[in-house]
């Protein structure tokens, strides 16, 4: 079984430390929210665990499926079976979303198997108009430049879109619900939750209630000062979404964070 | 105590080091062609050698070609050429062929587009098959007197295309022509001249290409005199993938008449140094001149294009994009003009120039400029210069593309609206291939 599992991780990012120390453990099957004010790190979280070149982890570990996933290359990780699903996708002008897709696909297969010629075109396009019916993106999509001129709404549903295609083991999902109208949160949180029959793990980052009510969590976490602060059930979110941050913030000094 | 030493100082204005020694060989001193030859043998002595101090030349320096080492052309220089080069670029097949390698030339045309009044063929042949063809063109080229190297082009090149389309005549297959040089230290001059009249319309690429030698530099100078009458359509594609020792100079005019429309694709890979002037020059009303050029230079590579969109006429429309991406210490080079006469009125023009600089040792230098002489007109223009963009990286690498792939990819991509603007399979897969291959360097 996949496992993602964070153990005091420490990174700083132009020499100023953000993530002070960050526990987590995510399994195959689990949904594991997190939420947190702004600037805390949650993003920082989450591309360093896919191995953003700005970032620089300080002490810690992470691994994942036991291998160590801070040595692993970007391109690696990926094709070990992690994902993220970008808060703020980059546009790749002349590259269209069909051929970058294809690129990827293949780039899977090539490593498993170096002879591979490549996924079939009838086969991919096949493959690529199924899963964009699901999010209901219409087909011309496929011939856009990647995120070129895509309505923030548009990026995140490409951003499903590609997770669907590459099939993670552990998806990391950036505030994948902001930007969405009310239908759009719906079909994109329908889409996770086909992924998540096959049992993937998500890191669902979010700062709403809005997408849990359609992914239900298993955990909650709050990240404050760059440390997982907090843990609990679904309701702690509803709490956070009554209460705000201000009672977390008492209980823990400005964020300074606890020993667990 | 005092030096007393003197220093002496190379004057700026010396641009080249050593003397040009060759003369043109006038074999038929009567024929017209020798005729325009020696009329061009005469500029050629009159004119100076550029020299950076001029602003086309700034940029360019020839001072490290030896002039005095060049030898003509022997007719022992023809070699093998390579099949890639003589593919045809579209599915249709040729509507006819030319292949210029050293001193044999192979000429090929579709018998039912001879029929109809069509040339191409070799300047040789046009000298006694079309002699008024020739006359016509010939008399009304003057470009030779450009520059040095436009008149040494002209002086020395004693062969060439000729491509006439009579009024009415749609040619629909491509017309190819290759002219392929090999050796060592040698002279090739080249000249082009194509003449559509009025009502037709044609497709034509052009290849210059050579074998890579071991030794010496090569000098290559062409000549190319286009004419588009009126309410005619030319595409002209026009490839260059020269050896690493050839220095290219090269000087067109495509002039397009009333209503008439050119789309000229200029594809650039190879040579150690090009100057290239490219004057698109709408004189007739409502003509329309669309340019673009993609070039991707590696090594050493000086590839500079100077354009000019000179809008002569009202009603004149002009729509450049040039694309460029630059590796090892490689240079570019692009200085554009778009230039707006009185009397061209209700004009549009359009260029735009980007960069991609793959090496911290390359450089591209993006100059663009608007003349413009009168009101009412929509000129615009955009010059960038950029890197590899490393969150563009990052994120196709996050989908498990390795970093090798990921960069070819976003490089392909930056290309890719001016692939977009070829009409053919052909030379996008020529492109495509040599994106490929220099990538490898990155
Ligand atoms: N290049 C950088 N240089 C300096 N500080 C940076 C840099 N990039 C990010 N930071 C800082 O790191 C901190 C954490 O940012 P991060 O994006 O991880 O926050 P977040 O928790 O995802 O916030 P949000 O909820 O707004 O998305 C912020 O204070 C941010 O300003
Ligand atoms: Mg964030």
């Amino acid at each position: 079984m996949s496992e993602l599992d964070i153990h005091d991780l420490k990174v700083s990012i132009e020499g100023k430390q953000i993530l002070n120390g960050v526990n987590l453990n995510v399994k195959q099957g689990e949904v594991h929210a997190i939420m947190g004010p702004n600037g805390t790190g949650k993003s920082t979280l989450a591309y360093t665990l896919m191995g953003h070149p700005s970032y620089t982890v300080n002490s810690g570990s992470a691994t994942f499926k036991g291998q160590n996933l801070l040595d692993l290359a970007v391109d690696e990780r990926s094709r070990l079976g992690l994902f993220l699903a970008f808060q703020y996708p980059v546009s790749i002008p002349g590259v269209t979303v069909a051929n970058f897709l294809r690129t990827a696909v293949n780039a899977r297969r090539k490593a498993l198997n170096p002879e591979d010629k490549g996924i079939a075109i009838p086969e991919f396009r096949k493959l690529l108009m199924e899963k964009m019916s699901i999010l209901k993106m219409d087909s011309s999509f496929a011939g856009r430049y990647l995120n070129e001129g895509f309505s923030g709404g548009e990026k995140k549903r490409a951003e499903v879109l590609q997770m669907a295609i590459l099939q993670p083991e552990i998806a990391i999902l950036d505030e994948t619900d902001s930007g969405l109208d009310i239908d759009a949160l719906r079909i994109v949180s329908e889409g996770v939750n086909l992924l998540r029959s096959q049992n993937i793990g998500v890191l669902l980052i979010t700062h709403y209630q809005r997408m849990l009510n359609y992914i239900k969590p298993d955990v909650v976490h709050i990240m404050m000062g760059g440390a997982i602060v907090e843990s609990g059930g679904a309701d702690l979110a509803l709490h956070l979404e009554e209460q705000g941050y201000d009672w977390v913030r008492e209980k823990y000094e400005n964020g300074t964070p606890s020993v667990n | 105590m005092t030096d007393n030493s003197v220093v002496i100082t190379r004057s700026k204005s010396t641009q080249v080091e050593d003397q040009f020694a060759l003369t043109p060989v006038f074999s038929d001193g009567l024929g017209q062609l020798n005729q325009y030859q020696q009329q061009a043998w005469e500029v050629f002595k009159t004119l100076p050698y550029p020299s950076d101090t001029q602003e086309a030349w700034r940029r360019t320096s020839i001072r490290a070609l030896k002039l005095g080492k060049l030898q003509l052309a022997g007719s022992n220089t023809n070699s093998q050429i390579p099949a890639e080069l003589t593919k045809p670029l579209t599915d249709d097949l040729h509507g006819g062929e030319i292949l210029f390698n050293g001193s044999q030339v192979t000429i090929e045309l579709d018998e039912k587009l001879a029929r109809q009044g069509v040339v191409f063929t070799d300047l040789r042949h046009a000298q006694t098959e079309h002699p008024e063809i020739l006359s016509k063109v010939l008399q009304a080229s003057k470009t030779y007197s450009e520059d040095k190297f436009a008149a040494l082009a002209a002086a020395f090149g004693s062969n060439g295309v000729l491509l006439y389309i009579p009024k009415n005549v749609t040619v629909e297959k491509p017309l190819h022509s290759l002219f392929w040089t090999a050796g060592e230290g040698s002279l090739h001059a080249f000249q082009v001249f194509v003449f559509l009249e009025e009502n037709s319309s044609a497709t034509y690429v052009h290849e210059s290409a050579s074998a890579e030698s071991k030794q010496g530099q090569n000098l290559h100078a062409a000549l190319m005199d286009v004419k588009v009458g009126p309410n005619s359509k030319l595409n002209f594609v026009e490839l260059q993938s020269l050896s690493s020792r050839d220095w290219n100079f090269t000087h067109e005019k495509v002039s397009v008449d009333s209503d008439a429309e050119v789309d000229w694709i200029f594809g650039a890979l190879g040579s150690h140094l090009t100057k290239n002037f490219s004057d698109l020059n709408l004189v007739g009303r409502g003509s329309t001149g669309k340019m673009s050029g993609f070039f991707f230079t590696n090594g050493d590579q000086h590839l500079d294009h100077d354009t000019q969109q000179n809008h002569l006429a009202p009603n004149t429309t002009s729509d450049l994009l040039f694309k460029g991406a630059l590796l090892g210490e490689s240079r570019s080079v692009w200085q554009g003009m778009i230039y707006v006469a009185e009397n061209a009125s209700k004009t549009d023009g359009y260029q735009a120039n980007r960069n991609l600089v793959l090496s911290d040792k390359a450089r591209a230098d993006s100059i663009p400029g608007l003349e413009i002489l009168t009101d009412d007109v929509r000129c615009t223009h955009g010059a960038t210069v950029g890197k590899l963009d490393t969150d563009q990286v990052f994120y196709l690498e996050s989908r498990g593309i390795p970093r090798k792939e990921a960069e070819k990819l976003i490089v392909e991509g930056f290309f890719d609206p001016i692939m977009q603007r070829i009409p053919f399979e052909g030379v996008r897969k020529r492109f495509q291939n040599a994106i490929e291959q220099k990538m490898r360097e990155y």
